[in-house]
């Protein structure tokens, strides 16, 4: 696999093997009866990282960060938080809060003694409450909504309420369930910078659940992908879209071409895969780690295959098909392209001339290339 | 569309089924005439007829107290049945439980009365308590079928209560009996209002179970004008009925009142 360049270790600690993790989950199992919610999972979290649990819908993601914030207990495994090992902690002992899903906000209090209730509960002298809440409503933008009930907030501002309140007791790490879940598109663009503005300023720990991978990749500064209650990848945005460990993160994140293929050359410096499916050779330009004539798949992303109408020099990484469909996105068009071996090639080519007399059009005979570092070689 | 004449001449015939008997109760409470179904004029006699008659006075002081006493500990009983229910969802006998908790509710009232009647008999002879039956013995008595109306009305508004507020306090350093009185009692409090109205109004209506399990000198209210209407209709029971229902039309009017509001508020633009 390529090198990626080297950036210093003290802005990326999960780098330096000496690091000390902030939160250590280590081999952590959730059974629900008989099923596994959560799988042996082991990760570590380090300070001031903003860390994405991404994963579908029962992939065991909600359930590990109950586990952090002590409404489940673990089956098996141990959690450590800060240092401290958090079995039999109670939720309201734990250094940790929690911004819901549902925004959990308490109907019957407005928005300041909804921020405030974390505080009262500490027992701080009344003057610092009200300057701390003074303080997180200017943070949240919502100076002059504090006298209102939650049920007089749009859903925006709830979730800024929502997480004022778990700001307040200045926690050292911040739990979101999928935080921007309820808000429509626009308004959850806007608020996903809010949010990492906001943890950069206060320099708390957090971590995210969610199942919008565009989301995560655009918040994190790691992710950790989920699937069936296993950690199936941890890695940051660009590892995890570029460099893929397995079929499930390929295809999990972003829209990806997948195709079988067989090992024909297996040298140290390059693979040559031969794929029926692709009707070509796949030379891949670094080693990797397989046998000769094993089976493995090979995944590349749209925006990496190029399209041509004379053939590009090579006997490899070049094939040819028909231009099937054409998805207009105004940026982008997504050119689905029609092999003659039937399979389907999804390609993006950004729109960089404005209205292209030239551009590739429908039924045109196409040749698709690639770089020979372009895919991932994955074998499992 | 053409507003129909069929719609509005229904409703007014059902308001006219259901609340003619009470209007004209509440008039004739204001006759002059001996006679209850003859009018001679306006009068409020009977209203201090009422007030000199210490028999009824005793009953209605009597139906109060064991309708308040046995609507709370039926508040506090169903509450907790209620939030077992929903709240624990797997535990021994739970299917029993719910279905024991609903039983009085369709169980006729003469043969719980008689049930009872039999279980405080038996108690008395063999634990010797409760001494003999009267204001006691109805109140345990009301207290338990108005446990289940209670649970009931709790049970469905705990049903859609969002557990993650219960989290959320508790994420915020509440301990379980902080969250309790914090966050869960203020939520459902509409439904613990409406539950003790509703137990309380049980208690002072009932006649049959109450008839069972009182005893000498323990006669409740419906049990004396019961009795008074055996031996013909007098027009003071006519004034006493007036003034329930004046005090039930006021505590219902303050029920309401209070619901609207604890209920959520529209978004004001």
């Amino acid at each position: 696999m390529a090198k990626k360049p080297q950036i210093a270790a003290d802005t990326r600690p999960w780098r330096d093997p000496s690091a000390k993790p902030f939160v250590r989950i280590s081999n952590v199992t959730k059974k629900f009866g008989d099923v596994y919610a959560v799988a042996d999972v082991s990760l570590d979290i380090y300070k001031g990282e903003l860390f994405c649990l991404l994963g579908g819908s029962g992939s065991g993601k909600s359930t590990l960060l109950r586990m952090l914030a002590g409404f489940e207990e673990p089956t098996s495994g141990k959690i450590e938080i800060d240092g401290q090992d958090m079995t039999g902690v109670a939720p309201y002992n734990r250094p940790v809060n929690m911004m819901f899903q549902s925004y959990a906000l308490f109907p019957h209090m407005n928005v300041e003694q909804n921020i405030a209730y974390g505080l009262k509960r500490d027992h701080l002298p009344k003057a610092e409450i009200a300057d701390r809440v003074a303080e997180l409503l200017s943070l949240v933008k919502l100076q002059d909504y504090g006298k209102r009930r939650p049920d007089q907030l749009s859903g925006g501002q709830r979730q800024r309420v929502a997480l004022a309140r778990s700001l307040a007791k200045r926690p050292k790490l911040l739990l979101l369930d999928e935080p921007l879940g309820a808000l429509d598109k626009k308004l959850r663009e806007e608020t996903q910078f809010e949010l990492v503005k906001i943890q950069e300023t206060l320099g708390v720990t957090f971590i995210v659940v969610t199942h919008d991978q565009e989301e995560a990749m655009s918040l994190a500064t790691r992710i950790g992908v989920m699937n069936y209650g296993e950690i199936a990848m941890i890695g940051e945005p660009t590892d995890i879209y570029e460099f893929p460990n397995s079929k499930f993160v390929a295809g999990f994140i972003g829209s990806v071409n997948m195709v079988e293929g067989v090992v024909t050359e297996d040298e140290a410096d390059h693979v040559r895969i031969r794929s029926a499916e692709l009707g070509c050779d796949i030379f891949v330009g670094h080693g990797v780690d397989c046998a000769p004539n094993q089976i493995l798949w090979w995944a590349i992303r749209p925006e990496k295959i190029a399209l041509s109408r004379e053939r590009p020099e090579g006997d490899a990484n070049v094939t040819k098909g028909l231009v099937e469909d054409i998805g207009y996105l105004g940026d982008m068009s997504v050119y689905q392209i029609l092999l003659d071996s039937g399979k389907r090639l999804r390609v993006t080519q950004t729109n960089t001339v404005r209205g292209n007399p030239d551009a590739i059009t429908w039924d045109e005979p196409v040749f698709c290339t690639w770089h020979n570092d372009a895919g991932s070689v994955l074998t499992v | 569309m053409r507003r129909g004449w069929f719609l509005p001449t229904m409703a007014i015939l059902g308001f006219v089924f259901l609340y003619a008997p009470i209007i004209s109760l509440v008039v004739f409470s204001f006759n002059e005439s001996k006679l209850v179904t003859v009018w001679s004029g306006f009068s409020t006699k009977w209203y201090g007829e009422l007030f000199a008659d210490p028999q009824m006075l005793g009953a209605a002081w009597l139906s109060l107290r064991i309708a308040a006493v046995s609507a709370t500990i039926a508040l506090v009983l169903g509450t907790l049945c209620a939030i077992a229910l929903v709240r624990f969802r797997r535990f021994r006998g739970r299917t029993v439980l719910s279905g024991m908790v609903s039983a009085p509710l369709v169980m006729p009232d003469v043969i719980t009365g008689l049930s009872l009647l039999l279980l405080f008999v038996g108690m008395e002879s063999i634990l010797g308590w409760p001494a003999g039956r009267g204001m006691l013995t109805i109140i345990l008595a009301h207290s338990t079928f108005c446990m289940a109306y209670v649970c009931v009305v709790v049970q469905s508004r705990l049903a859609d209560f969002d557990m993650s507020l219960e989290e959320a306090a508790m994420d915020l350093g509440a301990t379980p009996a902080r969250v309790f009185f914090d966050i869960t009692l203020p939520i459902i409090a509409p439904a613990l209002v409406s539950g003790w109205l509703l137990g309380f109004t049980l208690s002072l209506d009932d006649l049959v179970i109450a008839s069972f399990v009182s005893g000498p000198g323990s006669s409740t209210l419906p049990m004396v004008i019961f009795s008074k209407v055996k031996l013909g209709v007098s027009p003071d029971v006519n004034a006493l009925a007036t003034i329930i229902i004046g005090i039930v039309a006021l505590g219902v009017f303050a029920a309401t009142i209070f619901q609207l509001r604890s209920r959520p508020k529209k978004a004001r633009a």
